[in-house]
Parts: C-alpha cells; structure tokens; sequence
C-alpha cells in the first residue's frame, strides 16, 4: 500500500492549517457564505437537512486497519457514533460541527486521511476495483496509477473550478467492478497486439439527470502517456464544457453535444502539444509505484484448506456466508472476504464506530492490515487466509457484519435520499429496508441470484438507479413521496442505463411492485439467468405486464 | 396564503433554526415567528437575510406552516423532517429530545 | 481596488477602452477586447504605447499566439470566480506561447484562488480591496502551501522532482 512521505505529510498539513483558517474566516464574517461555500465543498462539507455533512476521503477505496480504526474513532468523537460509507468508496458523517471540523482533520491527518475534493467542481476521488491487487481475473493492479491519479490531481490549478464535478474509475480487470463506462473518464487496462499493458479511456459516461454510457475517446493509451493524456481531457472540458447550466455542465452533455468524434479530435490536437512536456512518467517512476504496491508476504499454501473444509460442513452459516461473501484470491489458499453492510432490514453503507473499529483490527489480524469500501457501500478484506475465515467470520458475525448477501437483492445500493440529504425529493432508505425485509431470506435470495437494485432519492442519482438491475428513483408528486422503477440498468462491462418501466408508486404500493417484477421473472427465467439476462431476453413487456396488467 | 416562517441552518453546528421575533434563532419551531402575508413574509426575510445574520445563520428561506392543535407545523413533508430529525434513527436529531 | 504585483502594489498604467472609444494618442497604454484587437489588429500594433489584451472566458488564447511579444498585458477576466476557464488561458499562452508580460487575473479574484492563479502563470491581481488588505491576503495566498504535485509552468519544484532528485543523491551515495 502506499504510505505518504514527507511531502504528502506536508502538503495535508498544509492544507489542514489552510481549511482550518479559511473556517476561521467564514465565522469571523470576513468571508461571506458565498464565498465560503465552494471552499467547505473543496473539502467536502456540505449542509444538509440536519447538519453539516463531512465526507472524508478514501482515495481509490483502500485504507490500512490504523485509518478504518481512525474513522470510528472520528464517529464517537465528533460525531453520533457512525459513519456512511459511500458509492465513490469514501465516508460520510452526518453531524459534525463546523467549528470542530477543523480538529477531525487535523486527527485524521494524523493517519494520513482528508476531505480534499470530495465534492466541489473539481477532480473527486478516483476509484477503482475494490478487489486490486487480489482480484484472480485482473491484468495488473490499477492502484499505482491510481495514486498517481490521486497526486496529479490534488489541488491541480488549472482544474479546480471546472464547470463541474470530474469522477475519474479505473479498471484492471476486464469484470468491471468499477463501473467505469459511467464516469467522466472511465480507464480500462488491457494489453495491446505488442503486448503492453496500456489504458482504454472513455469519456462522458455518467448518471443524474441524463444518463450516458461513455464513449471511448482512445483504445489505448500507454502508461507513460496516461498524464499527459488526462490533463488534455480536462483542458478541453475546463475550456468547452457548458457552464450556462449547472444540469448540462458534466463533459457527458459536452460529448453528446458535439459528438465524440469532435472531443476526439479536440483531445487529441491538445494532446499533441503537451504529451512529451513534464508529465509524460518515466517508466522508473512507474516501476517506483508498482513498488508500493507489491503483494503483501503470502505464505505458500494448498489452494484447499481441509479444516476451511470441515468447518463448512458443520455450520451452514458461514457455509452460506462463503458462498455468497468470499471470492476467488489470485494467491493459492488465500480469500477474499466481502463485508456486507446491508444487513437484513438496516441502514445501506452505515456502520458504527465500533464496527469500523473491529474491521480496523480484523484487518490488522487477517488481510496485511489491507481493508477497502466497494461503490456498492460495502468492505473488504482483500487477503485472507482460506484457514482463518472462520475466526474472521465468527468475529464479524458477533458484530452484524457477516450477513450473507453480497451481490444478492438485499445488497442495495440506496443513497441517504430525504432522511439526511437537502438535495433529495423522497426518502431512499425506508424503502430499500421494506424490501430487504420482504426478502430477507437467504434461501428465497440465492433462488433469485444476482439482482441489484439501486435506489436514489432525486434525480441526481446518487444511489445509481439508472444501472440498477431494477433501479428505484423517488420523486415528490405533490408532497408526497412516489417512486419511479426502472429496468435493464447495468453498470458492468455490459454496461447499459436503464428503462422507466412506466407511471410511478406510491410509497405504499412499491414493495409489492418489485416482487411483482421478482416474481415474473422466476417465471420465466430459463436456466442460469440472471434478472438482467432475462430482461435483456424478453424486454420490458413481460414485466411491464405485470405492473401494470392492461393498464 | 399558508402562515410562514423562517428556517436557515445554524453556522457553528448546523443545525436547524427558525427565526424568533427579536432576530434570534431557535431550535424549536414553536418559538418562531409567523408571517400571516406575503408582505409580512418578504419583511422577515430581509430580517433574516442581513449581512450580521450571515455570522450566525447559513441560507435562510421561508417554510409554509400550519396551525394544529395550537402548534406550529410544517406542512411539506421535508420541513417536518428537519424539525424532527431521520425518520431511519429516531434515537437521533430533535425527536430524540 | 488595488493591483498586486510582485509583492506589491503598482499603480495602473493602463486605460481600457470599450470596443467603440477612439484610440488615444500614442504613450498612452491601452487594453482592448480580443475582438477588437483582432479587428483592429494592424494600427493597435502600429502606434507607440503599450498594447494590452483583455481576455473574457470563450475567447480562444490561440487568437494571440502569432503577435504575443508585442503584447506588455494580457489582462485575462474571472467573471465569477467559479468560472475557471481563464487558469487554462493562462497555462496556455505562458506554457505554449512563452507569454512574458503581465498577466493580471481581473474580475472575481478572491484571496483564496490567488495560489492557483499564480500556478497557472498569473503574476498580477486586481482585488476589489484597499491597498493594504490586497497586498497582505496575496502574500497570505501564495504562503498557503509549498509542496505542489502537478507540473506547471510557474517553475516550482513538483513533489516528484524532488523525490527523483533525493533518489538519485541516495543512488549516488550508494554507488
């Protein structure tokens, strides 16, 4: 894992002394809100319904047991005991207080974690596959350009005050966990016929209010060129994107607009000015990061673990907790441990400082102190050994942690919609607890297989319906809260944005609407279909049928 | 015209406040003063808008309320929200007591 | 209003002209709009006195590439200091075009992009504060950090330079 040196030390305390002036003056009057609002977003400090909001950095979704225990420690002590981690793999708190937030920073500073650019017309946290590094299907570990990424990016001059907020995902695996086709920039590695791994770039990808699957811009851009390349992107957005509009600001309007070809060629003639100027990266650099990253010290083991075995056998739980939580490990006799934060009938993505405190030490005792946030709102232990999953499982089933969902309908993606967010038109979370309690048998789940469902409060689609399997969008229809379902979305390398399956629902109505949809489809499944495949079989009619009958 | 009054969003600790009749701020609805009209509301706005209320407030604006059983209730279902506080953990916010 | 440059405050030596008032006499230092430099391109560079561009976001700096040594300002305008087109403007004809004169940051310009301004090229700053005020929140901008990652023309030392620099001390005292 990368650890800061001195200069990265310096620069975040730098940068805590800068934000804790600047809160200074925004309580002293001597600067107005207006001017102080895109300062506090910078640092990713929003005011919410209740409160203000602070959403705490983790850059490309990995952290060390000493940061995971830091977040819990920042829950209890600035905040009401827990925190919500997110679909761009950072953390949020929902009651901080702006004259303490400076103190939280200066403390998580101290374990080498921020709020930079977690919101703001800027460059947002970089993600990737929570799975780097451990992943058996993955080209090479995408978490040194990553950080690269990370650095090139952070307080970049040029690119703070773009017409809007930049997400940038990366994939090393061509199973894309990342969603990279909706970003702004999307980099998929693959090899080329010399070879050499490289990136595919997609540009213009994104959800909201007009969804996008991105367009790629380039096949393949090498390794040393992969800086050059972004800054000539965001020059072109920074330069060409709308600013007229705040809803048709993202470069994926700009794309639209003038067609992919033209960004291509407006890329590219940038790009001819700039790719051998300083930040074309030397391959030493490159070789110095991978360095950085190099595979914990794995013991050479059996692939198969008798006693993994036995233990299998004798409980079901962690049988069925295996089954549906722990992945495939590159490295023989190793694992890898989903945490599931999607327990039957709670909270998506929330854990409380004690949890996040105990997967600190859990890591520490059982992945090389490696831990990771998914963008489905879920952890990881990325290398666990096959013979202690069940201690780990034990534990984590002690504290909640071990519901045997990953991936399942119960493993929703819902964003924190009318309960926190000033943004939302309805409440998100209510909903996906009715429907993780309508299914919350595990036996019922694993019979329908993979289904995700993504549930937003508004139209920015924070919570992803537009790639949801089924995804659910509320809205308010004269003061009351009704929910729209979309079907087909998918944010896979099969990436496709779903379709509004028709007229909304009523709050009340919309839990037996998704079994509706549930249902037919285990009607009419054929053997080894997932909901997706189906409905890609069939279309929506089939289900249309069933919400709506002649209506 | 529904009765309105003013919320805005605390600046040290965020929370949410209502405006009082002497300028201040409560957590607490009931203490709020009411417009009864769109001139009286537009007046405690320019109240509630000024650059001193910029060192105690943040984004103040105008709430529709409602008279029931004697107190004073928000009638979208967003403002009742923040005078409560998540509807998912009721242990937390203003309905906690 | 005051303008900060190197460290200090200067007076303005310039007159700007809107697109329809008559050019004055020669000595005189004029700015003028990109259209109408281009419109008026052959006796702007003709007479005697300082020819400055006020650029506004949209104009494309590659307008000036062909005459940017007879330029002694460019003046280049945040209409709002959330527009940040003008930082790519600066990057571009410092960076491409090796712009050498003034390049005054107008409009917007608030003590807390005064940094990233200067990253960009900018080395003059119209603040819509007194002298004093002006001169000490751009001493307090350009103290804020010292350690930069990205590479841009302001010459600063990035992050990475300074890693590979102390590599190869380390290298050489190994070797």
């Amino acid at each position: 894992m990368y650890r800061y040196d001195d200069f990265d030390r310096q620069l975040l305390a730098e940068r805590t002394a800068q934000f804790r002036d600047q809160v200074a003056r925004r309580i002293s009057g001597e600067l107005t809100e207006d001017q102080f609002k895109p300062l506090r977003l910078m640092n990713g400090v929003y005011l919410q319904l209740h409160a203000y909001m602070l959403r705490v950095a983790v850059p490309y979704g990995t952290m060390n047991g000493e940061q995971m225990r830091k977040l819990g420690y920042i829950a209890r002590t600035y905040d009401k005991g827990y925190g919500h981690f997110t679909t761009r793999q950072n953390i949020q708190y929902n009651w901080p207080k702006l004259n303490e937030i400076p103190d939280a920073l200066a403390d998580l500073a101290t374990v080498e974690m921020h709020a930079i650019q977690t919101s703001g017309n800027c460059i947002r946290n970089t993600t990737t596959d929570q799975y780097a590094g451990a992943a058996a299907d993955e080209i090479e570990d995408p978490r040194p350009y990553c950080e690269l990424i990370r650095q090139w990016s952070t307080f970049h001059p040029e690119f703070t005050y773009l017409p809007r907020k930049f997400k940038i995902a990366v994939t090393g695996s061509p199973n894309d966990r990342a969603a990279v086709r909706v970003h702004d920039i999307g980099l998929r590695m693959h090899k080329n016929d010399a070879g050499e791994t490289g990136f595919e770039v997609i540009v213009g990808g994104g959800l909201g209010r007009t969804p996008f699957v991105g367009k790629t811009v380039r096949d393949f851009i090498g390794k040393n060129d992969l800086f050059s390349y972004l800054e000539a992107i965001l020059r072109v957005y920074n330069r060409f994107g709308r600013r007229d509009n705040k809803y048709k600001a993202r470069i994926k309007i700009l794309v639209h607009e003038v067609g992919v070809d033209e960004i291509r060629r407006l890329v590219e003639e940038e790009w001819s000015k700039i790719r051998d100027g300083s930040l074309r990266v030397s391959d030493d650099e490159i070789a110095q990061y991978i360095a950085q990253f190099a595979p914990p010290a794995f013991e050479e083991l059996q692939a198969n673990d008798p006693e993994f075995e036995r233990r299998k056998q004798a409980h079901p739980d962690f049988a069925a907790w295996v089954r549906s939580n722990v992945i495939a490990h590159k490295q023989p006799g190793y694992a890898i441990a989903n945490i599931s934060l999607k327990p039957i009938g709670g909270i998506p993505g929330d854990a409380t400082a004690d949890q996040m405190e105990l997967v600190g030490d859990l890591a520490d005792q059982y992945s090389f102190g490696d831990v990771r946030v998914t963008h489905e709102q879920n952890l990881v232990l990325p290398h666990v050994k096959k013979a202690d999953l069940f201690a780990l499982w034990a534990e984590l089933n002690s504290a909640l942690l071990a519901t045997a969902n990953l991936g399942f309908v119960t493993d929703i993606i819902a964003c924190p919609g009318l309960d926190y967010c000033a943004l939302a038109t309805a409440r998100s979370i209510p909903l996906s607890q009715r429907i993780s309690e309508r299914f919350g048998d595990l036996e019922r789940q694993y019979d329908i297989g993979e289904l995700k469902i993504k549930i937003s409060g508004c139209i920015n689609a924070c919570g992803h319906h537009h790639v949801g399997h089924i995804g659910i969008l509320g809205l308010d229809k004269r003061g009351k809260e009704f929910y729209q379902i979309t079907l087909g979305g998918d944010a896979s390398q099969d990436a496709s944005i779903g379709k509004i399956a028709g007229a909304g629902f009523s709050e009340a109505e919309v839990v037996d609407a998704i079994e509706a949809l549930i249902t037919r489809y285990i009607d009419i499944r054929t053997v080894g279909e997932r909901f997706i495949d189906t409905y890609r079989r069939v279309g929506m009619d089939p289900f249309k049928e069933v919400l709506y009958g002649d209506r | 015209m529904s009765l309105q009054v003013v919320t805005a969003n605390r600046l040290d600790d965020g929370l949410a406040v209502f405006m009082t009749a002497d300028d201040g701020w409560s957590t607490d609805l009931r203490d709020a003063v009411c417009a009864e009209d769109a001139p009286q509301a537009e007046a405690l706005m320019a109240r509630a808008d000024t650059e001193k209320q910029q060192v105690t407030v943040v984004g103040p604006y105008l709430i529709d309320v409602a008279q029931e059983d004697g107190v004073l209730v928000p009638t979208k279902y967003r403002e009742v929200l923040r005078t409560l506080g998540p509807s998912v953990r009721t242990d937390l916010g203003y309905q906690a007591g | 209003m005051a303008i900060v440059k190197n460290d200090s405050v200067i007076e303005n030596e310039w007159v700007t002209l809107d697109d329809e008032s008559s050019i004055p006499e020669s000595g005189t230092n004029v700015l003028v709009s990109l259209g109408r430099f281009k419109a008026e391109r052959d006796s702007l560079i003709a007479r005697n006195g300082g020819l400055g561009v006020l650029l506004v976001p949209g104009d494309a700096p590659e307008d000036l590439a062909e005459d940017i040594d007879r330029f002694s300002l460019i003046a280049v305008k945040f209409p709002a200091y959330t527009d940040g087109r003008g930082y790519s403007y600066g990057r571009v004809l410092r960076e491409r075009y090796g712009y050498a004169g003034e390049m005054r940051a107008v409009g917007d310009v608030l003590r807390d992009q005064i940094l990233y301004m200067h990253r960009c090229g900018f080395d003059a700053y119209e603040l819509s504060d007194d002298d004093e005020t002006a001169l000490e929140k751009v001493r307090a901008a350009l103290r804020d950090m010292t350690v930069y990652y990205q590479p841009t023309g302001d010459g600063r030392a990035t992050a990475g330079s300074l890693r590979d620099r102390r590599r190869a001390v380390l290298d050489d005292a190994t070797s």
